[in-house]
């Protein structure tokens, strides 16, 4: 049995183990409730821009995006892969992570390039670690996303699109279902499919100011911009949400630990007593 | 009552602005955009300045910056995709080119914030200890 001191440290190290894991929890509460909202005002554009671009596509352009063509053969593949910063937050990195490199061995096989752009800190470490080739990466994005920071490394992927260097990009994040419930996807971006196809003619179109290519241009850039925004939100959502579960656990089992080691520390202080009782007693009446 | 066009602005972060007008001033690319309701199917770039949005039977005018965006103006509804960045294509162009840069200096220097991540290490250590714990537990 190990002596009273040793489990007496063993508290303590659980204990301080627990004070952070509750602290986290209840940060991670906290900032879950503000990264849900964040997530639903950024519904609104993704909406707004999908219903303008449907129109565009129903109104009469002769004018045909790259981004809305859809290749032959695909060789090369870009993906944009999202992940959170910092850790701790169950398996919610492993399980989009775990998703990704089943594609990338899948693509390898088919013999496919492959190139990367990660936003977040595990996700660039992880590409690295697997050898595929990151073009760009944005870490360190804290709790409030800005579009912004996005710009330049989502611009790197497009540009290689536009010039042929991939024909296909997927964006993989974790989709927020609920506080409980988060999913790994794969959603593929571009070329852009289904709704924004659509081409029955309405025969009216629009003044383009100054001309529909510049116009065309930028807005489909925005869209996937958008699109790789909202990704981004949900799945600050989902971290946060996962975190406060993970932490909840762990905080619960600390609990449970402890419990039990002064379960066994009080055993032992008592057996510690008992037996010098005993001996007191017994050396009494020896004489 | 006058006639009147709902307008939305929003931008990828937030909405800015939803409510009805009788006569909006947008800041377009090619110059001051007056638009009134029923306007004709108009698809535009937008300019870093004021939206000014005429609040129904006032005088009065709702102001909001915009920095730059998209303006689609539909006869009963003008949808302004505002920007939340200052874009230019020389700008993007720079950020694209800033990205690569990152990337490539990434690939030499690996050795980042190994305080917070030995941190991180340790506490994850700490937490799965404690769950593998309590699984043999619950086997006994």
């Amino acid at each position: 049995m190990p002596s009273g001191k040793e489990i007496r440290n063993k508290i303590k190290s659980v204990e301080n183990t627990r004070k952070i894991t509750k602290a986290m929890e209840m940060v991670a509460a906290s900032k879950m409730r503000k990264a849900q909202e964040r997530m639903r005002f950024a519904r609104p554009y993704g909406e707004k821009i999908r219903r303008v671009a449907g129109n565009l596509s129903h109104a009469l352009t002769d004018y045909r995006h790259p981004f809305l063509v859809k290749r032959d053969e695909v060789k090369s593949v870009g993906l944009i892969a999202v992940t959170s910063d910092k850790g701790l937050c169950g398996g919610l990195n492993s399980n989009v992570l775990r998703l990704v490199f089943g594609k990338m061995k899948a693509w390898q096989a088919e013999g496919k390039k492959f190139q990367a752009t990660a936003i977040g800190n595990k996700g660039f470490g992880f590409l690295q670690r697997a050898g595929a080739s990151v073009v760009s990466h944005v870490v360190g994005l804290g709790d409030t996303p800005h579009l912004e920071r996005l710009i330049g490394p989502v611009k790197v992927q497009l540009d290689a699109y536009m010039k042929g260097e991939i024909d296909v990009l997927y964006i993989s994040y974790t989709r927020f279902i609920n506080t409980m419930k988060q999913e790994p996807v794969i959603d593929q971006l571009l070329p852009l499919s289904g709704e924004m196809m659509g081409s029955e003619g309405n025969r009216w179109d629009y003044i383009y100011e100054p001309d529909a290519k510049t116009v065309i241009d930028d807005l489909l850039v925005r869209y996937v911009e958008a699109m790789i925004y909202q990704a981004l939100a949900e799945n600050m959502a989902s971290e946060q949400s996962a975190r406060m579960v993970a932490m909840k656990s762990a905080s619960d089992n600390a609990k449970n630990v402890i419990g039990e080691l002064k379960l066994v520390y009080n055993k032992a202080r008592q057996a510690a007593i008992t037996k010098e009782l005993s001996e007191i007693v017994s050396g009494a009446a020896a004489v | 009552m006058s006639i009147r066009v709902h307008v939305d602005v929003v931008s990828a972060e937030e909405l800015i602005f939803s409510g009805e007008t009788d006569f909006a001033v947008f800041p377009g690319e090619a110059g001051e955009l007056g638009i009134y309701p029923r306007h004709t199917p108009l698809l535009t770039r937008i300019k870093p300045g004021t939206v000014r949005l005429k609040v129904p039977d006032s005088d009065e005018y709702e102001l909001v910056y915009v920095s730059g965006g998209m303006l689609e103006v539909q006869p009963n509804l003008i949808t302004m995709l505002a920007d939340t960045a200052i874009r230019a294509h020389d700008l993007d162009e720079a950020k694209a080119l800033e990205a690569k840069r990152r990337a490539e200096e990434a690939l030499k220097d690996r050795s980042s914030d190994v305080g917070y991540a030995s941190a991180e290490a340790e506490l994850a250590q700490a937490v799965a200890q404690l769950q593998a714990l309590k699984k043999l537990r619950a086997r006994h």
